[in-house]
């Protein structure tokens, strides 16, 4: 969406004239932001407002979310949809059969009832097979899904309640938008991430400069008169300075070569961030300005240069303004410099260089430039370019943006001739910018190296830790920008999204165009190659998930721009962009990191939309804080809007809101994990309940002549998903930590072993399944064959068929609940009472329900039934018996699986964090290990 | 956190429950609980299970089939459903004590008490002394509500019209002459449906109650006339009836009809020569039933029951085993470094 040209027209009223009519065009229009500048007012018409902003027209609709877990819960129930329909088929059809012998169809002891003998046969067959969907359908755990939403409603609240997502600058901490998705936070497999605002902070700081090859950092003490201190740097010639004209002549040019604009009347805290301004004592100015320094705001288009600007200021070279093409500069000993702007030659990003040409006092002609490193080293003095070459490589290692700065005396002759063609070349009506692109490489050569500059663009508080934890997790980081392709691969290297030893695989228009061919041409070429690099000559990865971080290994890295994208996504052949697709698909399916700049909000949405699409449909992940990510917000499918400082937008739209992209770590670590986990085995769980619920229910009918006598008494019925086995698994999905939440923290790696939907995958599905069915026979049958002689009182009285049912139902609840219990990894005390307190009610439920002649009741069925059951010593030794033997399987399976897997249940996370996986990655970079916050500082 | 952190209103409560930090307790089943516990379980099983087959084959058990079936059977005369009030005798002998007390049993096969239409049909408010369910008894006794005549048949519905008829004489043969072997009717229903669930109304005499009402259809005799030998022994209270309405788990079951508990018999049946004189009235042919009578004595556990014994037996065997089995991984893989 771009706002390429508008067409308006105005009609001027006045009280007695003509209406007049003006046309509109693009110079009409002000965009978002503008300012307004040397003007008390505009009158103006608000245009393209609401639904029609670019904003409003790069939103998509809100389409319902749902968590994959959803997906397996209704695949599950299909499956358990077909087996409740095969034994009312299997018990319908047997039902018939049965009949047909002699004599059983209506013996004389059981008269069927005249309506019964006039109803039609195949009626008669419909309604006993409805009658059996009716005894089987508690086989559908109906009461799941009441379960699943009150676990996720209730779940939400931890990660509300959680004090570590706590931010005291904003106060607030998490919130929570949609609780459907808790699950879905354990399962990312993408990570689509805004850069400004999420990664970093988009607050550029100065962080040192470099000057004549020797190295100054600014210290924030300053307590030194000229606010300069030199740092050992790595350079020989320690604690030595340039000299004091390079010094000057540095911060001079950072001072004039730029295009910032000083704001005058800046409020409080709109000039200022975070204190960076310092007070310059004793600045006055003529009398004209008498006032602290820390009002003095910048406005630039790129926040490098107010960040440039603001470190010159703190070495004491203030930039005062521009006044009538007179650049006025505060310099050290208070004076006041003045210069007079010739000529702007604007940054454009082939370039990437600006200059300035001032004329100073004196008259001399300066000509000021600056711009990243590759394109002023080849047009400066090589001896001056090997003493500034390493300090800019190690910045550019450590993420920091680097500019170096050049200078060149202009002769009254060269700059007559440099005006001379500038002035030509921008009045040119035919390739003006071919010509002015002459002129500009004609005149910023021959200059000279001042040094070179350090701007940290500040991530956000642990920006580096929270990506390494994700990828350590097996997650793949996009990072999704609509910055230009050096910042944002300078924020990735900082973040160490891109290592040292990554390998760039680039596909932006520039390198399109190296080859000077036809784009398409190229990036087929590109696309090729590429793919043969890093997913034909990689090793085969290891199950997907695994990586390894063994050094051997190339890390490769993927950076592709907007432009490109477009190309590869619509490419003009039908058949070529389907291939492109899945080229760059896999392409990026084998890279640590990928990075995408110069994207339309929609285009995020749309990279975002392909991953979601690919094979295999990874769970993406989406963050970011401003409206322009909202897209891709709404697009992924778990989107987590940071309470940024751009307005609350994303966070309207997100699913999860955090305050600092820090705490994403612990929101899909910690939180994620542990709700996935529970909500998993909830659901598995709940199956496995019902299955051997109704399993004895279901062989029954063979015993009793197919006849749909239910085994269980209609209040066990009824209340054994309610009240007898439901809290239980509530307070275990709500409160299990299988694993404690610092080890979870602190080892990244064991998220991966829940990735792909492990635990609702076919697999344990049918383990859960067949449990459910060993238990459903044993119950039944170990109950049947005590049945073979019903006199189980030592007063030789017999049992009936409720004793029958109730012996089963006993041992069900128990063993169900035991089964639970032996599962449970983390019992707090609500678990405990629970559990028992579950067992204990099951008893006195019993004991009540059975104790008393209930009037409302047709049928006394179960009058002291569970009573005189207890009173027999067979029952007992039957139900201790059945409820081992049911759990005899997973008590093996629980020890002897225990020598083989991860010791990551320790409680201590001592040994944890220091070994694992990811201590060889640390250690293979002891250059990037520069840390972003205190904390990191003494993790290392 | 060291320092003191300042107050915030939004900050979230930090108690344990909302931080996921409630204190808890993490079972850990390593191996060094669980084969302990095996060996112990599996040995409690094996004596439980011991105990419980020593008790088991301790239980003599005599079962009779007396359907008829056979040619040479002494009740085949019986089977034919045309003759009515046939008595056959049944003749046995025990070659040593069968020990006291001794629990008669009949039984039924391929009988199916548990038919679900069956089951229903029947007036839990009539049986507990209702009178105004003796005018309407309820609609589920269809189609043993009303007679042809539409009067109210009291007990309705189909259990309580099927109740078991044949009868039982146990007489031993002492010298050429038949004793007759006391049998004690009492105590063989569940107490509380003796004393609570079951109740006859308030008449007296009992009869009047069943004034405008009519017997069960293959009932011979009326309800208050069941056991002329004793008044208590009537109605709904009648024990045999009320074994009878408590139904069957299985389609093959028994039920207790008598206790041996008095006289020369108390200590139980002595050797000799025996015989049963039944009077014939139950038709099971129709539907391929059988009918049997079971002689037993019971212990503890109840009656004679192999399965609870073996059971017990193989589980705690293979707890035993699987403990074994666990120990060799372990030494061979060594223990977990956290032990």
């Amino acid at each position: 969406m771009r706002c390429l040209w508008f067409v308006g027209r105005m009609h001027i009223y006045k009280n007695d004239q003509e209406p007049a009519v003006r046309s509109l065009g693009p110079e009409n229009l002000l965009l978002k932001g503008a300012t307004l500048k040397n003007t008390q007012k505009i009158c103006g018409v608000a245009v393209y407002t609401g639904m029609e902003t670019k904003m409003a027209l790069n939103y998509q609709g809100k389409s319902q979310k749902r968590s994959a877990v959803e997906k397996s819960i209704n695949a599950f129930l299909l499956v358990y949809l077909c087996i409740l329909v095969s034994k009312a088929l299997v018990c319908t059809t047997l039902k018939y059969v049965w009949q047909n012998k002699p004599g059983q169809d209506e013996p004389w002891y059981n008269q069927k009832t005249q309506r019964e003998k006039d109803t039609n046969l195949y009626l008669k067959m419909f309604t006993d097979f409805l009658s059996f969907m009716v005894l089987f359908n508690f086989i559908i755990p109906v009461s799941m899904y009441v379960t699943v939403e009150m676990q996720k409603f209730l779940g939400s609240f931890f990660i509300t309640w959680d004090k570590d997502f706590f931010d005291p600058e904003i106060q607030e901490g998490a919130l929570v938008n949609t609780s459907d998705l808790n699950e879905e936070l354990g399962q990312v497999e993408y990570v689509f991430t805004d850069k400004t605002g999420t990664l970093t902070q988009n607050n550029m700081e100065f962080i040192e400069c470099c000057i004549d090859g020797f190295q100054y950092k600014y210290r924030d003490a300053g307590s030194e008169l000229d606010g300069f201190c030199v740092t050992d740097g790595p350079v020989s010639k320690l604690q030595q300075k340039a000299g004091r004209e390079k010094e000057d002549l540095f911060l001079r040019a950072l001072c004039l070569c730029h295009t910032v604009q000083v704001k005058e009347s800046a409020g409080p805290g709109q000039g200022q961030e975070d204190g960076l301004t310092d007070q310059v004592d004793g600045l006055e100015l003529d009398g004209e300005v008498v006032r602290p320094e820390e009002q003095r705001g910048f406005i630039a288009s790129s926040p490098d240069e107010v960040a440039l600007v603001k470190g010159a200021m703190r070495y004491g070279f203030t930039f005062l303004g521009l006044e009538s093409k007179n650049m006025k500069i505060l310099n050290r000993n208070n004076d006041v410099e003045v210069y007079e702007l010739l000529h702007v030659l604007n940054f454009d990003p082939v370039r990437r260089r600006m200059s300035v040409i001032v004329r100073s006092k004196s008259g001399d002609t300066l000509l000021f430039c600056k711009g990243a490193d590759s394109s002023i080293f080849p047009r400066v003095r090589q001896e001056e370019v090997d003493r500034i070459r390493t300090h800019v490589e190690r910045n550019a290692t450590e993420g920091y943006r680097t500019l170096c700065v050049a200078y060149k005396q202009l002769s009254a002759d060269e700059y007559a001739q440099a005006d001379a063609g500038l002035r030509e070349a921008r009045l040119a009506l035919q390739d003006r910018e071919e010509k002015l692109m002459a002129v500009y490489n004609q005149v910023e050569t021959g200059m000279s190296l001042i040094g070179a500059t350090a701007v940290e663009d500040r991530l956000q508080e642990e920006a580096a830790e929270t990506m390494e934890a994700l990828q350590g997790s097996g997650m793949k980081v996009w990072v999704l920008t609509g910055d230009k392709m050096e910042t944002a691969k300078s924020t990735c290297y900082a973040c160490r999204l891109f290592q040292r030893n990554t390998e760039l695989l680039e596909l932006t228009v520039r390198t399109l165009e190296d080859g000077g061919r036809k784009r398409e041409e190229r990036l087929h070429e590109l696309l090729l190659d590429y793919h043969k690099k890093a997913v034909q000559d990689a090793p085969p990865a290891k199950a997907g998930v695994t990586r390894s971080w063994s050094t051997t290994n190339q890390d490769y890295g993927f950076i592709i721009d907007g432009a490109t994208l477009s190309m590869v996504l619509n490419s003009s052949h039908d058949s070529n962009s389907s291939r492109y697709k899945s080229l760059f698909l896999q392409i990026c399916q084998n890279c640590t990191a990928v990075l995408c700049c110069r994207m339309a909000p929609l285009q995020k949405a749309q990279i975002v939309k392909m991953v979601k699409n690919s094979k295999g449909g990874p769970i993406t992940l989406s963050i970011g804080d401003g409206a322009n990510d909202v897209s891709m917000i709404l697009e992924a499918h778990v989107g987590i809007g940071i309470k940024g400082k751009e307005g609350r937008q994303a966070v309207r739209n997100s699913d999860y809101a955090i305050p600092k992209l820090k705490h994403l770590k612990k929101l899909l670590l910690a939180h994620g994990h542990l709700y996935y986990v529970r909500i998993a085995h909830l659901v598995q769980y709940f199956f496995y309940k019902n299955l051997c619920f109704i399993l004895p229910q279901f062989l029954y009918q063979f015993f009793c002549g197919y006849s749909q006598q239910p085994l269980y008494d209609a209040a066990y019925l009824t209340m054994y998903n309610i009240c007898f086995t439901s809290m239980p698994i509530l307070a275990y999905s709500l409160l299990e930590q299988h694993i404690c939440i610092e080890v979870l923290l602190d080892n990244a790696t064991l998220y991966r072993g829940i990735a792909k939907n492990a635990m609702l995958r076919w697999g344990p599905f049918l383990y859960w399944t067949l449990l459910g069915v060993f238990h459903g026979l044993l119950f039944f049958f170990g109950v049947r064959y005590l049945f073979s002689n019903p006199a189980l009182q030592d007063n030789g009285q017999v049992f009936g068929n409720w004793s029958y049912g109730t012996i089963v139902f006993t041992v069900l609840v128990f063993t169900v609940t035991l089964k639970l219990a032996l599962d449970t990894r983390h019992w707090t005390w609500i678990n405990h009472f629970v559990i028992w307190g579950s067992l204990a009610f099951y008893v006195f439920f019993s004991f009540f329900w059975g104790g008393i002649i209930w009037p409302f009741l047709r049928q006394q069925r179960l009058y002291f039934v569970f009573a005189t059951m207890l009173s027999s010593v067979s029952a007992w030794l039957v139900i201790v018996l059945l409820i081992l033997l049911s759990l005899l399987p997973d008590i093996l399976l629980v020890v002897l699986r225990k020598p083989r897997g991860p010791h990551a249940r320790q409680k201590k996370p001592v040994e944890s964090s220091v070994g694992g996986p990811q201590s060889p990655r640390s250690s293979a970079r002891p250059l990037l290990m520069r840390t972003f916050s205190d904390e990191s500082n003494t993790v290392i | 956190m060291v320092k003191e952190e300042p107050e915030f209103v939004n900050r979230p409560d930090n108690t344990a429950f909302t931080q996921q930090r409630l204190p808890a307790w993490q079972p850990m089943l390593s191996a060094g609980i669980v084969i302990p516990g095996f060996v112990l379980i599996g040995l409690a099983f094996i004596g439980i299970g011991i105990a419980l087959f020593v008790t088991s084959q301790n239980i003599q058990v005599l079962e009779k089939d007396y359907t008829g079936v056979e040619l040479n059977s002494p009740c085949y005369k019986c089977s034919d459903s045309n003759v009515k009030n046939c008595e056959c005798k049944l003749d046995f002998s025990l070659d040593k004590l069968f020990e006291g007390p001794v629990f008669f049993y009949y039984g039924l096969s391929n009988y199916f008490q548990n038919y679900r239409r069956y089951g229903v049909s029947r007036d839990d408010d009539q049986l507990s002394g209702d009178l105004a369910n003796f005018k309407e008894p309820s609609e589920d006794c269809t189609p043993y509500q009303y007679d042809s005549n539409n009067s109210p048949i009291v007990p309705c519905g189909s259990v309580a019209n099927s109740k078991f008829n044949d009868t039982f004489e146990l007489y031993q043969i002492v010298n050429g002459a038949k004793k007759l072997v006391p049998f004690d009717g009492k105590g063989i229903a569940w107490w509380t449906d003796y004393n609570v669930k079951f109740r006859n109304p308030d008449v007296v005499p009992l009869r009047n109650a069943f004034n405008g009402t009519v017997k069960p259809i293959f009932w011979s005799r009326p309800a208050y006339e069941l056991d002329p030998s004793d008044p208590a022994n009537n109605g709904f209270v009648n024990q045999d009836f009320l074994v009878w309405m408590r139904r069957a788990a299985l389609p093959d079951f028994r039920k207790l009809y008598r206790r041996i508990t008095e006289g020369d018999y108390a200590t139980g049946l002595p050797a000799g020569n025996y015989s049963l004189e039944i009077a014939y009235n139950y038709p099971v042919l129709s539907f391929d039933g059988r009918k049997k009578v079971v002689f037993s004595n019971v212990s503890w556990m109840g009656g004679k029951n192999q399965f609870l014994g073996i059971a017990y037996l193989v589980i705690g065997s293979m707890c035993v085993v699987m403990s074994m089995v666990m120990l060799i991984v372990y030494a061979k893989f060594k223990f977990p470094e956290d032990e």
